[in-house]
């Protein structure tokens, strides 16, 4: 009896700049609400295979849990959450772009 | 310090142009992220959970003022204009862009400075005592062996695919000040007879399985030391286990075959590489020893300090918490904090970096030093030139007096930044200096040294912390386990685990029961909480831990 | 509960060549060794011997029958057979030395300075990896601190 497989992104970092990057249908994005959500593993695992092949432009490949509210990945593991945030002591990373998106 | 020769320099340029074009492989495809990772690592090179991050070698801590006004710049041109000092004497940057770093290593190579081998499974950056040269109790300045071991480890063709990592750390005096026995190779100098010498301690480390090192040699000749550390490290790559990671050191090499066992080896091997050496090598240590003579002191009034701690209680409290005594009559070793209460501790802004190199330039005879406790280090000040000095660093967010004190805390960057990490250790350091400066009890409390760990790599050095703190991931939540009663020094000491860990709400108070406890038990305020703790051992602080009407809650 | 990145069996094809490619100081060159090799512990009169980097370089049998020492590489991070090399050298092997496996150019001065002559990679490790890369570390003597501060050559 298999476990159920979890709706899961698809993220790793890019080469070039070393950011977190997540799956998109058509390529990859930054933000983690616009990722792929995968939500059987068959597809899950083609979709890796196609990430993993990516090594000109991507690190890391890996498949990250999430909880979807409503349409929208969330994390779910507070490393995941980090990643898709920033480091808390500073305002660097993505909470950065974000804030300079508000303005 | 060193002056680079002509043969550093060129084997600089061409090493920058090695990995520039290593670069450009792995972006073009000839190498796989595979093969590039083990190039890219032993260029200091890693990727984190955010970015890329630079680990830059500060070679046995020791740089000058235009080294440090270059790492301002770099964290200005590459960087988000900051850097963060480490428990290892390295700065590193946390925003690089892979194109940016053969960049980062020419500005880096203008001034005699380089990131090779501070990661990857070679010989990493050779540490020392950060008061070499100064301290009123050294038999030798550190500097110069660890800057020949610094060049016989730098790209040595047997030892840069070791089955792990390998920790070289120097001291100078009987006192350790550089944790040489929680390294792989800890050297002591001593003398014999007249003779300069070294004790040769191997195994110790840190990490999953913490252990103390041995000794493997209590006197090695100048002569033969470095055929000595040849043949210990080619015994270990041999013998190093490459089937796991978590027990792939040479503490555990030595454990499971016995320091005899091992030494037999190293004797053997040692055997075949001492004819080798022919004795040029203590020429060169000569000529290296050269460049570390000491500095031209001068001889002025004291007059001006006595009166600034007359009259300025700030500057008092500094002076009283800060310095260290210095062998020069007159002189002062200065600690400058990068713990101000709230801030990341060992970060310090590109304006600060430039702030610290012009003091060290104007009075400092131009020589700044990295602890592995992440302060910075002006090792040769006068007194008299002291009340300038503390005015200056007040004024840039570096004038905090808590040396040695409950908010000098070692943190490692834990998840906020590292991609091993289990839990954050960054918000817990910044909360512990928070309150208790807020309770106003640092300088009551006294010498304590808190050291916290975002993983069981121990890269915040917990397990030799007086309140040692890892911080770990139990289902999904971060959690916090507290040891008791680490030791760093001559005296090392691992700590003894207090019991269950606490979450991130509770590890405040948990600490701040610890502390208490402490004030209410010893002996009188004279007694630090180390010799309390020795004292006393765990159980009363276990038991302040953890109260009998929350013992359900532990 | 924190899903660990998953180990992923990697799908694509490696292909198990036997055909390698010699390199030495001049580049791509043919491998002019039509002896054979034998495995370690085989007849006394061996003349090229295999060892895998689990050998004790100690305990290798010198004999004057061994023109050739073949060390294997599995992966290019298992940096064992560089001190094998060496200690081989130390011991008095004048004879040849070669390194095969998963050996990268990156590490072909490693390998001349520990005392190897030449490196023998599979097809799709040299294809990867063209004989310009190898050449530009062929003056593997040069910026050699070790033979530097020993005050003798490799």
């Amino acid at each position: 009896m298999s476990k159920p497989f979890t709706p899961s992104v698809i993220t790793a970092n890019a080469l070039l700049e070393g950011d977190v990057i997540y799956q998109t249908p058509f390529g990859w994005t930054r933000a983690l609400e616009e990722a792929e959500v995968l939500l059987d593993e068959a597809h899950a695992d083609l979709r890796m295979i196609e990430a993993s092949a990516q090594a000109g432009h991507v690190v890391g490949v890996y498949l990250a849990e999430v909880a979807l509210d409503g349409a929208i990945p969330r994390p779910i593991h507070f490393r995941e959450d980090f990643r898709a945030t920033g480091p808390s002591n500073y305002a660097h990373g993505k909470q950065e772009r974000a804030a300079q998106e508000h303005i | 310090m060193y002056h680079y020769t002509d043969f550093d320099a060129a084997f600089l340029k061409e090493r920058n142009a090695q990995f520039r074009a290593q670069v450009e492989r792995r972006i073009d495809g000839s190498l796989t992220e595979d093969e590039f990772k083990p190039l890219r690592l032993m260029n200091g090179l890693y990727l984190q959970l955010h970015a890329y991050m630079l680990r830059v070698a500060i070679p046995y801590g020791t740089l000058n003022s235009a080294q440090m006004d270059t790492l301002a710049m770099i964290a200005d041109k590459w960087d988000k204009g900051y850097g963060h000092f480490t428990t290892r004497q390295n700065i590193q940057y946390n925003w690089p862009e892979l194109r940016d770093v053969p960049d980062m290593l020419d500005a880096l190579g203008a001034v005699n400075m380089h990131a090779i081998q501070t990661s990857g499974n070679t010989i990493r950056n050779v540490t020392a005592d950060h008061f070499a040269g100064a301290a009123a109790d050294e038999v030798a300045d550190p500097r110069p062996i660890a800057e020949l071991i610094r060049q016989w480890s730098t790209d040595h063709p047997e030892f840069q695919f070791l089955p792990r990592k390998f920790k070289v750390a120097v001291s100078g005096a009987s006192a350790d000040r550089a944790v040489i026995k929680a390294h792989d190779i800890g050297l002591q100098i001593v003398e014999q007879d007249g003779e300069i010498g070294y004790k040769v301690i191997i195994g110790g480390g840190l990490g999953r399985t913490p252990m103390i090192g041995k000794v493997l040699y209590d006197f090695v000749k100048s002569e033969d030391l470095l055929p000595a550390l040849e043949a210990i490290v080619s015994v270990y790559n041999l013998l190093g286990r490459r089937d796991n990671k978590y027990k792939a050191r040479i503490k555990i090499t030595v454990h499971e075959n016995g320091i005899e066992d091992i030494r037999a080896r190293v004797d053997a091997r040692y055997k075949l590489i001492r004819p080798q050496f022919t004795g040029v090598d203590q020429q060169m240590l000569s000529r290296i020893e050269a460049d570390f003579a000491v500095p031209q002191f001068k001889t002025a009034t004291e007059a001006p300090y006595h009166h600034a701690r007359q009259h300025d209680p700030l500057f008092k409290s500094w002076s009283d918490t800060n310095l260290t005594e210095h062998r020069a009559p007159g002189y002062a070793i200065v600690s400058i904090s990068l713990k101000a209460h709230g801030k990341t501790p060992g970060d310090a802004s590109s304006s600060q970096m430039r702030i610290m190199a012009g003091l060290a330039k104007r009075y400092g005879h131009d020589e700044l030093r990295i602890s592995h406790e992440q302060n910075v280090i002006l090792p040769h000040v006068h007194k008299s030139d002291l009340p300038s000095v503390y005015a200056a660093l007040k004024a840039a967010g570096l004038g905090t007096a808590n040396i040695g004190l409950i908010s000098d805390i070692i943190a490692c960057p834990g998840m906020d930044y590292c991609a091993l990490a289990t839990a954050r250790s960054i918000p817990i350091a910044q909360e512990i200096a928070t309150h208790f400066d807020a309770l106003k009890l640092e300088h009551e409390v006294g010498p304590l040294k808190i050291k916290i760990s975002g993983c069981i790599n121990a890269c915040g050095h917990h397990h030799v912390g007086h309140i040692g703190i890892l911080g770990l991931d139990r289902a999904g939540v971060e959690n916090y386990q507290i040891m008791l009663g680490g030791d760093g020094t001559e005296d090392a000491q691992i700590g003894e685990r207090a019991g269950p860990g606490f979450s991130a709400d509770e590890i405040i108070p948990a600490v701040e029961r610890i502390v208490m406890a402490y004030l209410d038990l010893r002996s009188d305020p004279s007694e630090t909480f180390l010799q309390a703790y020795r004292r006393l051992g765990l159980a009363p602080f276990k038991a302040a831990l953890y109260p009998q009407k929350q013992a359900s809650a532990a | 509960m924190a899903r660990q990145p998953r180990e992923r069996r990697r799908v694509q094809t490696i292909r198990k060549t036997d055909m390698t490619q010699l390199i030495n100081d001049t580049g791509f060159v043919t491998d002019d060794w039509t002896h054979g090799f034998c495995a370690a512990g085989a007849a006394n009169d061996c003349r090229a011997l295999d060892l895998a980097p689990d050998a004790d370089p100690q305990k290798i049998d010198l004999n004057t029958t061994l023109e050739m020492i073949r060390i294997d590489f599995p992966s290019s991070a298992d940096g064992r057979g560089f001190t094998i090399a060496r200690a081989l050298r130390l011991r008095g092997f004048t004879g040849r030395l070669r390194a095969r496996g998963h050996i990268l150019a990156d590490q072909y001065a490693m390998a001349r300075r520990a005392g190897f002559n030449e490196v023998e990679v599979n097809d799709d490790v040299a294809a990867r990896q063209p004989a310009a890369q190898w050449q530009y570390r062929a003056d593997w003597k040069a910026h050699d601190y070790q033979s530097r501060l020993r005050g003798t050559a490799s």
